[in-house]
């Protein structure tokens, strides 16, 4: 019988190596693994680098992996957003490196890598500054940059609802990257509020199919 | 001789969002143009986090952990709204699907070329979030901005100090003195602030300016009423 859910957080993000490039999901606060994050500074791993939209707010999740010296690199948009001082003084130490880029970029970067695609041209950031040193072309008069995929190690998941197989449901805006980044990673780890019988959720609503699933582990009330 | 109010200067962008169109607003001014769609007039509007539909601010009492919009404040789904994932909201963004797209600006060159992302601060890492995406990708790009800086200097320029979002794609200027369109032949003012003279627009900004024979003046409501969008 498949069954991907795990007892412990610990459990769920176990074998996560040092040097390992980290998807982790969310928008702001909203729809980002922080008992998984929290394990993950448990577990010890360092020198990751992390794949986010933002870069933490306070001194939880992904900014205590900061305040901890896990963290080697960020490739994020937005890393000023909220209280991000966990990252804002690690980058003022030049503790760690940041590779800004934008947003949709990070998530076509993904999804390119779960395609199972080399790469695209894209006239985001073509002619700035975020553009320079890449490779360009002409595209229907159009300048593009060429842009190469992105895959995690691991990826930090945080849905609503999984069955044993690993399918999952998102709330509203939680969605976000979540099913991008649960594409693209070698091992996907993900943090639900509760599991559900198989056949039980509507098919329909189904966001991430189990394919993409490896490890889920109920979390917060119903844990 | 009145500047524009924030609420005056979304206010008159929200006048040119059509019935049917789907729409991109950017963080600050741009937002608050939802709440000036005339009445009767079906806008949609997109949030780069994954929300087609998005609507209002929600009353007190009434926010819910699970709905922000870009700049992370509480916000709402219409009905008839629904939900996509990071990738596919990008590709909306970036791929031609927003009929318009609303931005902020620190400057905007003759050209239209946009600079909003990044003053270079060297005290605080950059930020890029979805600006460079969304200056590239809607079929139409408008810019809500004031027109000068706090000291009076220009904001429209020749060439933008600051490094660039995307290069020519601004077609029209909201400004808290005038409306100006963006053209091959140059910059075009279509609207005035009461009072206002080409001459003393044009010692506010950089670029030469031409007047078009049928432009308007430029008087929105003196307190804008606020729908829900």
């Amino acid at each position: 019988m498949i069954d991907k859910q795990v007892k412990t957080t610990a459990d769920a993000v176990a074998g996560v190596r040092d040097g390992s490039t980290v998807l982790v999901a969310g928008f702001g606060a909203v729809g980002v693994a922080d008992h998984l994050l929290d394990a993950l500074h448990e577990q010890g791993a360092r020198e990751l680098t992390i794949v986010a939209n933002n870069s933490g707010n306070g001194d939880y999740g992904l900014a205590r992996l900061i305040n901890s010296g896990r963290v080697r690199k960020v490739i994020c948009s937005f890393p000023r957003s909220g209280d991000y001082s966990a990252f804002l003084n690690a980058y003022r130490a030049r503790s760690l490196e940041l590779e800004l880029l934008p947003q949709g970029t990070i998530s076509e970067r993904m999804r390119c890598h779960a395609a199972g695609l080399g790469g695209f041209f894209s006239p985001v950031s073509a002619g700035t500054k975020l553009g320079e040193g890449k490779e360009t072309r002409k595209i229907d008069g159009r300048l593009h940059v060429f842009e190469k995929p992105l895959k995690g190690d691991v990826a930090l998941i945080k849905a609503n609802k999984a069955d044993r197989w690993g399918n999952l449901t998102y709330i509203k805006s939680a969605r976000n990257f979540n099913p991008v980044m649960a594409m693209a990673a070698d091992l996907t780890v993900v943090e639900v509020d509760q599991m559900v019988a198989l056949g039980e959720l509507d098919p329909e609503a189904v966001a991430t199919p189990s394919i993409f699933v490896d490890r889920v582990v109920v979390v917060g009330a119903h844990a | 001789m009145t500047p524009l109010t924030r609420e005056q200067m979304a206010w008159r962008a929200a006048q040119d969002l059509m019935e049917g169109d789907y729409v991109n607003l950017g963080i600050g001014i741009p937002t608050l143009a939802a709440s000036f769609v005339p009445a009767g007039r079906e806008v949609i509007f997109h949030s780069e986090n994954g929300i087609l539909g998005m609507g209002p601010k929600p009353e007190p009492g009434k926010e819910d952990p699970y709905m922000v919009d870009a700049g992370k404040n509480k916000t709402t789904l219409v009905p008839g709204g629904c939900f996509v994932h990071h990738a596919d909201s990008f590709l909306i963004i970036r791929g031609g699907h927003l009929d318009v797209s609303l931005l902020g600006a620190f400057e905007v060159s003759e050209k239209g070329d946009l600079a909003n992302w990044t003053t270079e601060d060297p005290a605080f890492p950059p930020g890029v979030g979805g600006a460079m995406d969304l200056a590239v990708g809607a079929r139409a790009i408008r810019v809500i901005m004031e027109h000068t800086s706090r000291s009076g200097e220009p904001r429209i320029l020749k060439a933008c100090t600051y490094p660039l979002t995307a290069a020519g794609c601004v077609k029209r200027i909201y400004s808290n003195l005038a409306v100006i369109d963006v053209t091959p032949r140059g910059l075009s003012v279509i609207e005035m602030i009461p009072g206002m003279t080409l001459e003393k627009l044009q010692t506010l900004t950089e670029p030469k300016l031409q007047l078009v024979a049928d432009w308007q003046i430029l008087a929105p409501p003196e307190a804008p009423e606020v729908r829900a969008a």
